[in-house]
């Protein structure tokens, strides 16, 4: 069969510039409404839980769950379903621990939690380095992935792609803001979800709708084995570190828990992960189907053909079953889906920039609105640069693994210090301080020595440290460190605040 | 009405902490069981979840749906407890607190 993937069509060209136009249009009317840091960074705390979920929804759906796992389940079946479920349960993790207390304590980002009762200057710094250096990581992998697939779909240079997707996204931030970023994501998700069901539906039109004569299907074409848990899960150590990480990570990524503060309470906070954890649900149940439909009706040869990782699998079958438009559809919304993480992350690092380091630590909390707002929009386009430059210097890098890289940083340095300062009483700034540092410099450096880039890359002979994910080892690193050094001082004005605090944390009362 | 101290002392205030606590604990282990059962499941016991159920289903299949499903029955049982119990309290402790 022979794909128009690769070339511009007219479909996928005009699905782009709809899209682009209706989000740069959504862009226009924030800006207006944009004026202060509670809209830029907090859409003016207008947000109802029911956008909100979509918001999130959207935010966690990027092209990687959706191509990615589609790729993963077509190339390798039973596996990539495990990976579904693993990227699911950190929702109802985040709201049972994190979701209420994270939006009564702080303002703006998750820092304002961490260092709520500690010194400002140390944690907001320490806090900072490590969300800038998740949300880097992930932003890297963002662009790069958006880099391929703007090329595999459009046969536009790599180059140029990384351009167009900073230059677009940049626009929704810096003019729009949260406001901006919020809709765009409320859209993409609808988008997504509309397309991968539609994919679905048309997958199971072909077999009756039964998913059992699919697998059938799945079992005489491809092989049993394709239905069986495979290679994936080996080592029940290796497999527990991933599954921390995957579900921990989340609890540290600063574009997710930035989202919670653009609804007006806690309360709403907590609806809206419900309604999160209900999208993000139901699109990890249907997404394998996508897979196995893909694997069936394109066949795994022509997958791997067009992209060795299996990431065109979903729009092959969008073309296969419903023609060019179809699958210029869904490029269209994979491209809106990867522009909207983009600008979700980097709000969130220009919010590290601006809000935690240069007005809590430079400023010591005394700058004027227009101030904040102008450095808020500097640190934007910093930050929208570095994506590009990033995006381009990481070409060709494997994307799933610094997704992996990122979630496991964000689980080892932010979380434990999130948790400990809303929970525990002795927590210190110095027990902050390492632990978040221990956490991020930690698992960055279990990682280079781990097979996949001590051997892999590196092609040394063995891997120093054995697990591919190092969670379980930083992470619990980072907490007994942060626990360790809390114990070997005292910090009474940290204490004292503990306990006010308790009415903010659990009332409400004070909350901004 | 209360001051803020007087409040922090109060059993009322005391037993809403525990129970939002209670609460999330509870769950979070029943997440981690849900979870983690499943995924070692898979490293330990690849073929009880390759037998099939229907002609060529297997087992693991609807297993994976389940655990994503059940992890969503216990975010919504969070949210039920919040609005039935864990709001109401906290609205009266707050109309409280001078």
């Amino acid at each position: 069969m022979q794909s128009s993937l690769g070339t511009p069509t007219a479909s996928a060209i005009i699905f782009f510039f709809l899209i682009v136009a209706v989000t740069l249009g959504i862009t226009y009317w924030a800006a207006k409404r944009t004026r202060s840091t509670k809209e830029f960074y907090a859409a003016g705390r207008s947000v109802s839980a029911l956008q909100n979920g979509l918001a999130l929804a959207g935010d966690y759906m990027s092209a990687a769950s959706f191509l990615g796992i589609a790729g993963l389940v077509a190339l390798k079946g039973y596996d990539g379903m495990i990976y579904a479920t693993g990227w699911l349960v950190g929702w109802p993790a985040l709201m049972f621990l994190i979701a209420e207390p994270l939006r009564n304590l702080g303002k703006y980002t998750f820092a304002d939690v961490v260092a709520f009762r500690l010194r400002q200057t140390p944690v907001r710094i320490a806090s900072a380095v490590g969300g800038i250096l998740t949300v880097l990581l992930y932003t890297i992998a963002q662009m790069v992935g958006a880099g391929s697939l703007i090329k595999l779909m459009f046969g536009i240079p790599y180059e140029v792609a990384e351009i167009i997707v900073g230059v677009v996204m940049l626009a929704y931030v810096l003019f729009g803001g949260m406001i901006a970023t919020t809709w765009v994501q409320i859209i993409k998700a609808v988008l997504l979800l509309f397309g991968v069901t539609a994919l679905t539906l048309m997958v199971l039109s072909k077999f009756g709708f039964s998913p059992g004569a699919l697998y059938a299907a799945v079992s005489n074409q491809i092989g049993q084995t394709a239905l069986e848990p495979g290679g994936l899960v080996t080592s029940p150590m290796d497999a527990i570190s991933l599954g921390l990480a995957l579900m921990f990570g989340l609890l540290g990524l600063p574009h997710i828990l930035m989202r919670f503060y653009t609804v007006p309470d806690a309360k709403a906070a907590r609806k809206s992960v419900l309604y999160a954890t209900g999208l993000i649900g139901y699109f990890y149940i249907i997404v394998p189907i996508v897979g196995f439909g893909a694997s069936v009706l394109v066949g795994r040869d022509v997958i791997t053909h067009i992209d060795k990782g299996g990431n065109m699998a979903a729009p092959l079958l969008a073309e296969t079953l419903g023609g060019t438009p179809f699958l210029g559809f869904i490029a269209a919304v994979a491209f809106a889906t990867i522009l909207a993480v983009v600008a979700g992350l980097t709000l969130a690092g220009a919010s590290a920039l601006s809000h935690d380091i240069y007005v809590n630590v430079v400023k010591h909390g005394q700058a004027t609105e227009a101030e904040q707002v102008r450095v808020a929009r500097f640190s934007t386009v910093a930050f929208g640069i570095l994506a590009i430059l990033l995006g381009i210097l990481f070409k060709e890098q494997n994307v799933a693994f610094m997704v992996g890289l990122a979630f496991a940083v964000a689980c080892s340095a932010n979380f434990p210090a999130l948790l400990m300062s809303i929970v525990w009483k002795r927590f210190t700034t110095a027990g902050a301080v390492c632990s978040i540092l221990t956490g991020a410099f930690l698992s960055v450096f279990l990682i280079i020595i781990s097979p996949t880039i001590w051997v892999d890359i590196l092609h040394k002979e063995a891997a120093i440290f054995p697990l591919k994910n190092p969670a379980i080892v930083s992470m619990t690193a980072a907490f007994l460190v942060g626990i360790v050094v809390s114990l070997l001082g005292r910090e009474p004005a940290a204490e004292a605040k503990f306990e006010d605090e308790k009415l903010r944390t659990y009332l409400a009362i004070g909350a901004e | 009405m209360k001051s803020s101290n007087e409040m922090l002392a109060s059993k009322e205030f005391k037993d809403l902490v525990r129970s939002k606590w209670t609460i999330s604990v509870i769950l979070t282990i029943c997440l981690f069981i849900l979870y983690y059962g499943f995924i070692l499941l898979i490293a330990v016991n690849k073929p009880f979840l390759a037998q099939r159920i229907g002609e060529f289903t297997t087992l693991g299949i609807p297993l994976g749906v389940a655990v994503i499903v059940l992890a969503w029955v216990l975010t919504a049982v969070y949210v039920i407890w919040g609005n039935r119990s864990y709001d109401d309290a906290v609205q009266s402790l707050k109309d409280q607190v001078r």
